[in-house]
């Protein structure tokens, strides 16, 4: 398992996850992304580069410009990413419930 | 759908917890923790071992659809009735590591209780691979070692 460029190690960095905040409302350049930031140039670089790998951005051209939108069907795949852990646990406490439940009338 | 089972699990921590209600009375859901034959009804393992007090330790053991036993171990720290079990928690041969586990029983109502389950991992990295466990078993239904442990704990 790749764990540097999944998506889940990318938003658990705060400045990546404040470049998608940014990014959410319009698309943008690199250059206006990087205006937000005191980060250096290149580290900015390096997290945009990290959130079109694991596809939570996606680039066009227009002209010499490449613009970053935000992917908002990533994004749901990441909200929904805990669901299967909380429908496990959901599923093994029933049974308790559900076993108890007998118990306790016996 | 009400959601009865809610987890907590913040990006870039190495802990999660648990917190469900129950239809319970504290007493018997406390009792589903630490009675070996209730424990195999519930988690569908074997209990080997079960020794629950401070400074016991237990063992349990699950055999997948192939045949292959996977054992489960741990140490008691803290052992209250009907409030609170302090231990640890290993999947053997997993790159899971081992977890602490504190788990809170509280009286709701004289029907009712709550369980929250605090589980810290060893890396942050460790908690979100358990974490997807789940979810990638559901995208990806290779049959590697891990979701056969995974399937077994259901």
């Amino acid at each position: 398992m790749n764990l540097r460029r999944d998506v889940f190690q990318a938003i658990a960095d705060p400045t990546r996850r404040a470049i998608l905040l940014l990014v959410a409302s319009q698309s943008m350049t690199a250059g206006a992304i990087a205006s937000n930031f005191d980060t250096a140039r290149p580290t900015v670089s390096k997290h945009l580069q990290i959130l079109t790998e694991c596809e939570l951005l996606e680039q066009t051209q227009n002209g010499r410009e490449v613009y970053y939108h935000f992917n908002p069907n990533k994004m749901k795949e990441v909200a929904d990413f805990i669901e299967p852990f909380r429908k496990m646990w959901d599923d093994r406490f029933n049974k308790i419930e559900d076993i108890m439940k007998k118990y306790k009338s016996k | 759908m009400e959601r009865k089972t809610k987890i907590d699990a913040e990006n870039g921590r190495q802990e999660l917890e648990i917190t469900r209600e129950f239809d319970l009375p504290l007493e018997l859901l406390f009792k589903a923790y630490i009675e070996p034959e209730i424990i195999e009804q519930w988690m569908g393992t074997k209990v080997l071992k079960f020794d629950c007090q401070k400074h016991g330790s237990y063992q349990l053991e699950t055999t997948d659809p192939k045949g292959n036993k996977h054992g489960f171990n741990g140490v008691i720290h803290e052992f209250v009735p009907n409030k609170k079990i302090s231990r640890t928690f290993e999947m053997e041969n997993t790159p899971f590591g081992i977890q602490l586990e504190i788990y809170e029983f509280e009286e709701l109502t004289e029907e009712t209780s709550r369980l929250k389950m605090h589980v810290i991992y060893e890396s942050v990295e460790q908690r979100d691979q358990v974490l997807k466990l789940p979810f990638a078993m559901g995208i990806n239904m290779a049959h590697n070692r891990i979701e056969e442990i995974v399937r077994q704990l259901k």
